[in-house]
């Protein structure tokens, strides 16, 4: 599994952490964090996020 | 010990925390940002009926632009004009409006605490772990407040989860933009279609002579992102040549899956944390502020009763579907009838129906007539039919 965060895109909205079904991701001070244990590589997240900013592998 | 643990200070987590404080009890608001109100995510839309049903009697300072009005336009470029002689609504400032909303819950004595995040729950969700500027403190209380956001990390770790499912969601992306021509500055601009904003649509929210919101909400499972589109439309638009961006937003918008239980033991949900926002047009200002209210009459008498269990905090879920619930729940219908239209059916309504007619169905209003529309689109019948 990977996951990857463009964080210079990133604008911390939190849409991604929204639409996690597994609450692998947080919204911290330092930006979104996983949990890459949790992540079950379903897409929501890079499909949701308004900028781009998220790839997930082995979901494109 | 506290009475009650907020955690958001949004308008929703403040208009319980206000209403709580009122009865007496000694109510806690964190909010993990350094500045309540910011960054916005949200077209900063409010109709004078709302702050008229919620009792708000919001300062000049946060009022930006008064509004009149929309121009609905259609994909072909027609538009349907909704025009009232008087001021129906306003585009408020958040930064401001936010935290007029935590002034008021203060003054009537909760106590406020920006740059606090509140990370977990105490066990049976009787108090709260949270880390402020950097040190970490438990805090006790009989209850907890779940008003996060979208992101609703303590509604969800409380057992109140919304589904996740990606149609149930929009994502949205807006700029702040200056020096642009407006076409009406006392008028909404929407602007619908496929190609335009599948499922959503492009909002033009005027904040002043000429400067707006500009953005675009659009179904959680389109196939580009919401950048995409809204960088489309602005560069396929000369007016936005000269303009300049002063503020990028971005945010996810419930729309639907509306919560039949959004309590726990000791806990309940509001907000957009329990996914009360409007379907049609996205706005969660009036409906998390009104949901504070109910939360906070309900909690006030389980506080009173000693008993916050999730058993006696279903009159807040009853109360809600009955006041809220229940209109909203015709407006998400709408919303799925609306996502099955292609740009010809849009058209072809946009010279069926006129401003009042909009208006009303943004209420989940005169859907009937809606209905008898589409029933004459072979296509769209039984779609219709979920409508009549």
């Amino acid at each position: 599994m990977t996951w990857e965060i463009e964080r210079k895109k990133c604008l911390r909205c939190g849409g991604c952490v929204a639409v996690c079904p597994v609450d692998a991701l947080v919204l911290t001070e330092n930006g979104i964090e996983i949990d890459e244990r949790r992540c079950i590589s379903c897409g929501n997240c890079e499909k949701l996020c308004p900028v781009g900013s998220i790839t997930v592998g082995g979901n494109r | 010990m506290k009475d009650v643990v907020v955690v958001g200070a949004g308008p929703a987590g403040c208009s319980v925390a206000k209403g709580l404080a009122d009865e007496g009890y000694d109510v806690v608001v964190y909010e993990k940002r350094q500045e309540i109100g910011a960054p916005k995510r949200c077209g900063e839309g409010l109709s004078l009926s709302a702050m008229d049903e919620l009792d708000l009697d919001i300062p000049d300072y946060c009022r930006m632009q008064s509004m009149n009005g929309a121009l609905v336009f259609s994909p072909n470029g027609d538009y349907v004009r909704i025009h009232s002689n008087e001021t129906v609504g306003w585009i408020i400032e958040r930064k401001m409006f936010d935290k007029w909303m935590a002034e008021r819950a203060a003054n009537a004595g909760a106590k406020v605490r920006a740059k606090s995040d509140v990370v977990d729950l105490l066990p049976d969700n009787r108090g709260v772990v949270v880390e402020v500027e950097g040190e970490t403190k438990r805090v006790e209380s009989r209850m907890v407040i779940a008003a996060d956001g979208v992101e609703s990390l303590i509604a969800r770790k409380g057992g109140v989860r919304g589904s996740s499912q990606m149609h149930l969601v929009d994502s949205g992306y807006q700029y702040e933009m200056v020096n642009l021509d407006l076409k009406d500055k006392h008028k909404l601009e929407l602007y619908f279609g496929d190609d335009v904003a599948p499922r959503g649509y492009v909002w033009v929210f005027p904040k002043g002579e000429n400067k707006a919101n500009v953005g675009i909400g659009i179904s959680g499972d389109a196939d580009k992102n919401a950048k995409h589109y809204l960088d489309k439309f602005i560069d396929s638009n000369d007016r936005f040549e000269r303009a300049s961006v002063v503020e990028v937003n971005s945010g996810l918008i419930p729309v639907g899956g509306f919560l039949d239980d959004m309590t726990a033991e000791n806990l309940l949900a509001v907000g957009d944390a329990a996914n009360q926002v409007n379907p049609i047009h996205g706005g969660g200002i009036r409906e998390g502020i009104k949901a504070g209210v109910i939360a906070s009459d309900v909690v006030t008498e389980a506080l009173e009763k000693g008993d916050t269990t999730s058993e006696n905090l279903q009159k807040y879920n009853k109360r809600w579907w009955k006041e809220r619930g229940k209109d909203l729940k015709n407006v998400e219908s709408l919303r799925e009838v609306l996502e099955d239209l292609d740009d010809e059916d849009l058209n072809y309504l946009s010279r069926k129906l006129d401003g009042d007619d909009l208006m009303k169905f943004t209420q989940g209003k005169r859907l009937s007539k809606l209905g008898r529309l589409l029933l004459k689109r072979p296509k769209m019948i039984k779609s219709a039919r979920k409508l009549m």
